[in-house]
């Protein structure tokens, strides 16, 4: 059990190596001759005007809040799925209306137009 | 005899046998065969890597009328190893105001989230990296790790092209992963177990036959999660430069290619593992090589599926895509789990030693009515309410002038 989860971590010990060390060596290989021009932002020859972390637009984020409330939910249905052989009638229901739960609540933001891309 | 049966089991087992003969404590063994096999994933990982760019763009080309690679090497197969040289001269140009240590973490990022999925799924009865119990679990992990890539590369490069495609992402490919978790349930349910080997090994019937839905609200999430055509807003060419990558070049810019490459083989590879049989096939229990063959070769199918979708459609409007997600595939998956819990406890109450086939009849059924039920749905609500047409109403044209124009003459 506990060998199963070192193969895991000795993977994420070793997987930056792959995409990593290429990319340490092109940095060898290739010139490295950086000017003022060259170095600036790109945005089509145009000079970058302003901040480019600035406000944007709430929507992504409405997205965003959606999509947390949602996967957290879900994942807690994982257990459930694995004990269903054990699970009485009753448990397999429980599960279901928990679900449709969250069906109403998906109609709610649909309701309140979070879901629109406006 | 035993090598050309199971090559890479008999390696594993050699490989041990050598390692405990010196001495060494199980522990310390343990961890060099973890050490040998991440290396040797890795390594094929990377090297498939080389051969999947080959395939993409003959492919590609295929269907575009082209010939495409064909110069260098017998067939353009040796194309990609010219590409990686000139690639690896390239500078690394590290544009004013980045945030150093974020910008260059992205491209070994979304390679090494990539490679970690093939931990857990096995390629043949005998070779698995890991049998981890919650293997689906760990899939749906890792596989938000690429996103989280995509999305911190944009927001470090100081750059509004490769913002608005950071956005783009978390708006798209995250909003997809709902549904992509849902039918992961779906698999489970039916599975009874999150380890991959356990999924594998319950699908006497194919998930694909079971769940035909479930299978399809995969493939549609995870050509989401790619961020591959019809759904790649987040590095659309004609809109935002190149997205997320706009200020990387050289080697790390490839990275993120190698990462797109490799992650558009490996949902072939999955939905082969949770819906296809994995490495199931005739003979592959006796002989595990050939489990490794009828793998490659489902998983191939599901690529070149892939790929074709990637070169037949168009790209899809952001306010599509995310109606197409919330309105429709998320109610569609959670729907579907409801009714495959209720309708498998009914059928295991009613004879717990339920024929496969008869189940799989059952949910096919099942999974039919569903899938009408919600095309009811929508073609009620488009009759009720037609789709909004913005370019529909007459506009102001700019028009020639009154006088005879130069094709009336024509004419």
């Amino acid at each position: 059990m506990l060998n199963d989860w070192l193969f895991v971590g000795v993977f994420f010990l070793l997987a930056w190596i792959f995409p990593g060390v290429p990319i340490l060596i092109a940095r060898f290989l290739s010139p490295n001759k950086p000017n003022a021009i060259k170095n600036d932002t790109y945005e089509c020859g145009v000079e970058t005007v302003g901040d480019t972390w600035v406000q944007f637009k709430v929507q992504y984020y409405n997205f965003a809040l959606t999509f947390l409330i949602f996967d957290v939910e879900i994942v807690f249905l994982f257990p459930w799925a694995i004990a269903f052989d054990q699970l009485p009638i009753f448990g397999v229901f429980a599960g279901a209306i928990f679900v449709l739960i969250l069906m109403g609540e998906l109609l709610g933001a649909w309701r309140k137009g979070a879901l629109e891309w406006a | 005899m035993a090598f050309f049966v199971d090559p890479i089991g008999f390696i594993i087992f050699w490989l041990r046998g050598l390692l405990s003969g010196w001495g060494l404590a199980p522990g310390v063994v343990e961890f060099i065969m973890d050490a040998l096999g991440v290396i040797a994933i890795g390594s094929f990982g990377l090297g498939f890597t080389i051969f999947l760019i080959w395939v993409e763009r003959k492919i590609s080309a295929r269907i575009q009328g082209r010939i495409g690679p064909n110069r260098v090497g017998p067939y353009g197969l040796l194309q990609t190893f010219a590409d990686i040289i000139k690639i690896f001269t390239k500078e690394h140009i590290t544009p004013r105001g980045v945030d150093v240590a974020v910008y260059n973490l992205a491209p070994v990022l979304s390679v090494m989230a990539v490679l970690l999925l093939w931990a857990v799924i096995p390629l043949a009865s005998t070779v698995v990296g890991t049998e981890i119990n919650v293997g689906v679990l760990y899939i749906v992990a890792v596989g938000s790790l690429g996103t989280l890539a995509i999305l911190i590369a944009g927001w470090s490069s100081n750059n509004k092209f490769a913002l608005l495609g950071a956005f783009r992402t978390v708006a798209q490919m995250i909003s997809y992963e709902v549904p992509m978790v849902l039918s992961l349930l779906t698999v489970t349910l039916l599975a009874r177990s999150m380890s991959v080997t356990q999924v594998v090994a319950a699908q006497d019937v194919w998930f694909i036959l079971v769940s035909p839905l479930a299978f399809l609200i995969f493939l549609v999430s995870s050509q989401a999660e790619m961020g591959r055509a019809p759904f790649d807003l987040m590095e659309a060419e004609s809109e935002l430069v190149a997205g997320y990558q706009t200020e990387y070049s050289g080697l790390k810019f490839g990275m993120f290619f190698v990462g797109e490459f490799l992650h558009s083989f490996t949902v072939g590879a999955l939905v082969t593992t949770l819906f296809l049989g994995g490495w199931r096939g005739p003979g592959a229990e006796q002989y595990p090589i050939l489990g490794i063959f009828w793998f490659f070769l489902k998983s191939f199918v599901i690529y070149f599926i892939t790929l074709w979708l990637r070169f037949s459609l168009p790209r899809l409007r952001i306010d599509h895509i995310l109606d197409y997600n919330w309105k429709y595939l998320v109610p569609l998956g959670l729907m579907l789990v409801v009714l495959t819990a209720v309708l498998d406890k009914w059928l295991f109450m009613v004879n717990p030693a339920i024929n496969p086939w008869l189940r799989a009849l059952a949910q096919l059924a099942m999974n039919a009515g569903l899938f009408l039920f919600a095309n009811f749905l929508v073609e009620t609500r488009n009759r009720r309410k037609p789709l909004r047409q913005p370019v529909g109403a007459p506009r102001p044209v700019a028009r020639p002038p009154e006088k005879a124009s130069i094709t009336e003459k024509a004419a």
